[in-house]
């Protein structure tokens, strides 16, 4: 006489997305998991520029002109806008195969290159493509079960492939890839040119105050002077550096990952065939190109389980070598919903003896309004 | 009440038997997101190769719609940056509006195409834009197959067990 208890809490498809990462705001917002260096990232912008404008700002602001902490703020704003988007949002994470999906591609695999003995690794598998008279290998994800699009790679942080890997960035707390690169690029411009201008008016600061009081008074009055000439100095050599690099590689249009592995380098290879030979039109493509949406539908809602006594994980280890990632496909239901409407003279049901199926109570109405969204 | 549990049979027995059917990514232009339009061996007889390719070619033709770069997605990208991408938390992107007329276009082609043959052509965005699927009712031809329906065989084919083995 045990009573079910049929949990009302909705579960939402992010809390049961395989990958290392972090996801807040009921999966409004996705991060890797590892984000201390991210928090060290915004105490040092925070700190600094709380620091400026406390201080230094509001001398320069009678001083000289009040346009300038008006300039920081709005670069302060514009940096911290950018550095939440990239860290926030999806870096354009391929989901897994579903495991029929799987099946299919990996009987592909086999039909192509016979079957493997058992304990032995296969080879790498790898399909040819042919972009703009160049070939290019495609090669298979062991993890995602997919054969990854040219540029993606898979982030062993992250433990996802991503759409036009570029790095996974510690300081930013995400992998930067097709979705949040040009948030990234923007966030290390801004931050070089906010760090360009703290610093270059810390130093006017303290030479317009050393006049009027000297050096040493100056620094003593307002200590915090020497610690943001000392980050920003530090900052700028990094920082701008980066910068500097990322513009080479948007006006190439090519990819960190691609960069480091040397894929377009080097007389055997094959030149990048994404480039479209024009700095202005590469440099426009990336930054201002359309921006393909996250295909991970974070917020859908997963269909309710029935009872308490199975927990979703275990219903998802029959097959431990295929993934399970939980994408909702539109099922027979919907197949023969249509069908149905569709065929208005409907025929006497067959009189086919079969014998009736083991009681099950029905799937409930509302969970196909909630897998189709 | 027994048309409800006729229906909940057939329902079960046709998730089991329905075959799947993936078009693959077609990248011989490019990253851009276009399907191939190759016909699958395992829909031969089910649906006619022209209804199928012109398929596909439009729904290529919607997604190089939706990434195509020229003034107007300059424009967006360039508003959008102006504003430090706080418009997008009330805009919505030209990429999202042409998936929803994606959407629509494959609801309206299940509607009248597909789901008379007994297929299902599921939306790519479901699968991460890597393929296609289309769902192959076996027991379609069997059951309830009425006169209206426009297609050509009466029994399903025996393509075996799995999906598509070449």
């Amino acid at each position: 006489m045990s009573v079910m208890v049929v949990r009302k809490k909705v579960t939402r498809k992010w809390e049961k997305l395989p990958g290392r990462n972090t996801f807040c705001c009921d999966g409004r917002v996705m991060m890797a998991r590892q984000k201390g260096i991210f928090y060290l990232t915004l105490f040092l912008i925070l700190g600094t520029c709380t620091l400026f404008f406390a201080f230094e700002c509001r001398y320069l602001a009678v001083q000289l002109s009040p346009a300038i902490p008006v300039f920081a703020a709005m670069l302060f704003l514009f940096s911290m806008a950018t550095l939440l988007r990239t860290s926030f949002s999806d870096p354009g994470v391929i989901p897994r195969a579903l495991p029929d999906e799987a099946a299919f591609i990996e009987m592909e695999i086999e039909a192509t290159n016979g079957a493997v003995p058992q304990g032995q690794r296969p080879p790498p598998r790898i399909k040819n493509f042919q972009i703009n008279n160049q070939i290019v290998k495609l090669k298979y994800c062991y993890t995602c079960k997919i054969f990854r699009p040219p540029r993606a790679s898979h982030c062993s942080i992250c433990d996802n492939c991503v759409e036009r890997f570029d790095h996974h960035c510690p300081w930013v707390g995400n992998c930067v890839g097709k979705r949040n690169y040009r948030y990234f690029y923007l966030f290390i411009l801004s931050l070089s040119l906010l760090t360009i201008y703290v610093f270059a008016f810390n130093i006017v600061y303290v030479a317009l105050k050393s006049l009027k009081i000297g050096f040493l008074e100056t620094l003593k009055e307002t200590p915090g002077t020497v610690l943001e000439v000392l980050i920003c100095f530090f900052t700028l050599w990094s920082v701008v550096g980066l910068t500097g690099f990322h513009t080479f590689l948007v006006a190439l249009n090519q990819t960190t990952n691609e960069d480091i592995k040397g894929s377009w380098t080097g007389k055997n290879r094959v030149q990048n065939p994404y480039s479209h030979g024009n700095i202005v039109k590469n440099c426009c493509e990336v930054l201002c190109g359309p921006l393909p949406p996250s295909v991970l539908d974070r917020r859908g809602i997963l269909p309710l389980e029935e009872s308490g006594s199975r927990p979703p994980s275990t219903q998802e280890t029959s097959s431990s070598l295929l993934p399970q990632s939980p994408v909702s496909v539109p099922d027979f239901k919907t197949l023969r919903a249509l069908t149905e409407h569709l065929s208005s003279n409907e025929m006497p049901e067959d009189s086919t003896p079969e014998e009736m199926p083991p009681p099950e109570p029905p799937e409930p109405p509302q969970e196909v309004a909630e897998a189709d969204k | 009440m027994a048309t409800e549990v006729h229906n909940l049979q057939e329902l079960r027995r046709s998730a089991s038997l329905a075959t799947k059917i993936f078009i693959q990514r077609d990248y011989s232009d490019g990253t851009i997101c276009q399907f191939q339009t190759k016909f699958p061996p395992e829909l031969d007889g089910r649906i006619e190769r022209q209804l199928f390719e012109e398929t596909v070619k439009t729904l290529n033709g919607f997604y190089a719609e939706a990434e195509k770069i020229g003034g107007s997605s300059y424009l967006e990208g360039c508003l959008a940056c102006a504003t430090a991408y706080f418009i997008f938390l009330c805009m919505e992107t030209h990429y999202e509006k042409v998936l929803k007329k994606i959407t629509r276009y494959i609801q309206e082609q299940n509607e009248k195409i597909f789901a008379p043959r007994g297929l299902l052509l599921t939306d790519p965005v479901e699968r991460g834009m890597r393929v296609v699927s289309i769902y192959e009712d076996r027991c379609s031809s069997g059951s309830s197959s009425s006169g209206s329906s426009s297609s050509a065989s009466g029994s399903s084919s025996g393509g075996g067990g799995g999906a598509g083995s070449r």
